[in-house]
């Protein structure tokens, strides 16, 4: 039965690096360039630092992900990894709102603050950065299902489950 | 001895141990900071007149008003800390007056999955929040946005203030949540025949 646990675990933990490498790399090469009056103006995803964050969190958590991979589930660390995906999930969660609520302001402006949405001058950024965002908010869907799988046999104290 | 399937655990109120005093010092805490937070941002307004243009001697005034509902940022935050505040509120009643309720032994489980489930809403609103503060304060030259804290100034602080609370807030709540769990993993000594492994 163990086996079948480990296998549905590492199932979860490729899904989860898979979104977040997918994210990283969209995101990253996300740019696009504009004429207005004869001026070229190009909007990378470094221009805000609410993408640069997005990257770094996502880097952060597929690096970490990697390296679980090879920790066997009998290790001395498995409490250790299960914190560590409690704080992934949190950290993972915290960029994909952040970086929400600035493309939010992206795509259809604030008029109380006067600033405009510019997805209508620069679309193939804007299509980039919202296929990003997706992929970034499937991950700590996933790593939510994951530490709900980690914590189960702890939800049943009617079962006890051997080590 | 090897646990029968189906034996129940005993369920004894908890115990008033030291670190169940500690947790509730930890909870007051959190509760106060968020409940903060929420105040704090739900009642952020600011209006402020400006003189558009001056035709003659007589100045033509717009009166801008800046509200925390403008940016849905910041209504998320609200929301987020407003809830976050009330699992503390329930988590302090239920520590203070429900010493003794339990549902075959699910009581630690699911304050456990509250609190993580809390934690996680209120990173995202203080996360969304300061990014959007940041904004603000700096503006985005490439995008040609304005940075409006200079004009706003009373606005930004107050939103600031809201941010640090929330900010010390989530750190409460996430120690509390990592008690939580080493609760569960090492229950009191009436329920220790309960084995646990990871996967």
């Amino acid at each position: 039965m163990t086996k079948l646990k480990r296998l549905f675990t590492i199932i979860l933990r490729l899904l989860a690096l898979g979104a977040t490498t997918s994210a990283i790399i969209i995101m990253v090469t996300s740019h696009d360039s504009t004429e207005v009056l004869n001026l070229k103006f190009t909007v990378k995803y470094s221009n805000s630092p609410t993408f640069k964050y997005f990257v770094i969190v996502e880097a952060i958590a597929s690096g970490y992900t990697l390296m679980v991979l090879f920790i066997s589930p009998k290790s001395v660390f498995s409490p250790l990894v299960v914190v560590l995906d409690i704080v992934t999930t949190l950290l993972l969660t915290s960029g994909i709102s952040a970086a929400l609520a600035i493309a939010e302001v992206g795509k259809k402006g604030n008029s109380h603050a006067g600033w405009f949405p510019i997805c209508d001058q620069v679309p193939k950024f804007c299509d980039r950065v919202s296929v990003s965002l997706i992929l970034g908010f499937a991950a700590p869907i996933v790593y939510f299902v994951l530490n709900l799988y980690s914590l189960h046999p702890v939800f049943n104290p009617l079962f006890a489950v051997k080590p | 001895m090897a646990p029968q399937n189906g034996e129940k655990p005993s369920s004894a109120p908890a115990p008033c141990t030291k670190i169940n005093r500690v947790l509730l010092l930890l909870r007051l805490l959190a509760f106060s900071a968020t409940a903060a937070a929420t105040i704090v941002m739900a009642l952020n307004k600011q209006t402020k007149t400006f003189v558009v243009a001056t035709i003659g001697t007589t100045s033509i005034k717009a009166t801008l008003t800046a509200k925390f509902n403008d940016t849905p940022a910041n209504v998320f935050f609200v929301v987020a800390n407003g809830l976050g505040s009330l699992h503390n509120l329930l988590m302090i009643l239920l520590d203070i007056f429900g010493r003794k309720l339990d549902y075959k032994g699910f009581r630690l489980p699911g304050i456990a999955i509250l609190d993580v489930l809390n934690v996680v809403l209120v990173s995202a609103g203080v996360n969304a929040a300061a990014f959007m503060a940041d904004l603000a304060k700096h503006g985005n030259s490439h995008a040609r946005w304005d940075k409006i804290c200079d004009r706003f100034g009373k606005f930004c602080d107050h939103g600031g203030g809201a941010l640090i609370s929330s900010f010390i807030g989530l750190f409460l709540m996430l120690l509390i949540c990592a008690i939580s769990i080493i609760k569960l993993l090492k229950p009191n000594a009436t329920t220790s025949h309960i084995n646990i492994s990871f996967p």
